[in-house]
């Protein structure tokens, strides 16, 4: 499967998939939707990198934000408080934008 | 290092710290035993990796920073592409992971966390101190960020917007904090004595000045 381009401003919603191994998307982001920040480039898989894998064909990067108040239920920060974390694009998809 | 567990039970027959009797450091001595054995490293080679590590320490970030305060093109070029910026002051951070350095404003204060591991600027900074890769830490500078900065004595001015960068995948992330104020007349080398490790980290800010006279 082609991972979807996605451009700067893009909403996607983290993949909630199950997946053992060494996977760089932790649990707190999965299901929450962010903004692509920037495109950070491809690198190598670390899915398969880290068994001794070619981490080929290498997977794009993106920066991705969050609100802090989407991720925390009972978050005491300031509302426009934010995180960024880079996540590959396997494990983006696109969003829509959500009304509730 | 200091172990307050075996300083309760002193051992004098031990010469070498605790640490190095857990399981985990034997477990690597025997991997590194037969790697070398195996012909796939030597000793050397082990070595070398060991003087890289330790020739790298917080004061690197410490140079950028103090550059950057007084440079507005280096600080552009810092921004825009850290490793050649850093290879300007000879700093060897080349390698396959790439370098972000995130810039303080009055508006943004930056904090940086691994939440899966330890992945640090270790290239430039060095080893992450172990508050960095405690669970403790990596949990909570995420959800709760100011108070973490807290902790550490870091009171951040009302209105001041976190961004908090999970470096986990392939980029490591630096902060540039802010110029402190009262430092106009100091050079290049003083501004650099003002920038800790935590500061590079984002959980603190650069110490102040100290007024002479």
């Amino acid at each position: 499967m082609t991972p979807t381009k996605f451009e700067p401003g893009d909403r996607v919603r983290v993949r909630t998939e199950e997946k053992p191994g060494h996977v760089r998307t932790p649990g707190y982001v999965r299901g929450k939707i962010g903004r692509i920040e920037k495109a950070l480039g491809t690198f190598k898989n670390p899915e398969s990198l880290a068994y001794g894998g070619s981490g080929l064909p290498e997977k794009p990067l993106y920066k991705v934000g969050f609100r802090q108040t989407d991720l925390w239920d009972k978050y005491t920060g300031q509302a426009n408080d934010i995180l960024y974390i880079d996540l590959y694009a396997h494990w983006l998809e696109p969003a829509r934008q959500e009304t509730s | 290092m200091s172990d307050t567990r075996s300083d309760a039970h002193h051992d004098h027959e031990g010469v070498k710290p605790s640490a190095e009797a857990t399981y985990h450091a034997a477990r690597i001595r025997a991997i590194e035993a037969l790697l070398v054995e195996k012909g796939v490293l030597t000793r050397e080679d082990v070595q070398r990796q060991i003087e890289y590590m330790e020739a790298r320490s917080p004061s690197n970030g410490a140079r950028l920073v103090a550059r950057a305060w007084i440079d507005p093109e280096f600080k552009a070029r810092l921004l825009s592409d850290t490793k050649s910026a850093a290879a300007e002051l000879g700093i060897d951070a080349s390698g396959p992971v790439e370098f972000v350095t995130v810039e303080n404003t009055p508006e943004v204060h930056n904090i940086i966390v691994c939440t899966l591991c330890s992945c640090y600027p270790r290239a430039i900074l060095g080893r992450p101190p172990d508050w960095y890769k405690s669970f403790n830490y990596r949990s909570r500078a995420v959800s709760e960020p100011r108070a973490v900065m807290r902790e550490f004595g870091f009171e951040l001015p009302e209105g001041v917007e976190v961004a908090v960068h999970d470096s986990s995948a392939d980029v490591r992330y630096l902060v540039l904090p802010m110029r402190p104020p009262g430092t106009e007349g100091m050079s290049e080398e003083e501004l650099a004595g003002l920038v800790t490790r935590d500061c590079l980290v984002g959980v603190s800010a650069p110490l102040e000045p100290v007024l002479s006279g």
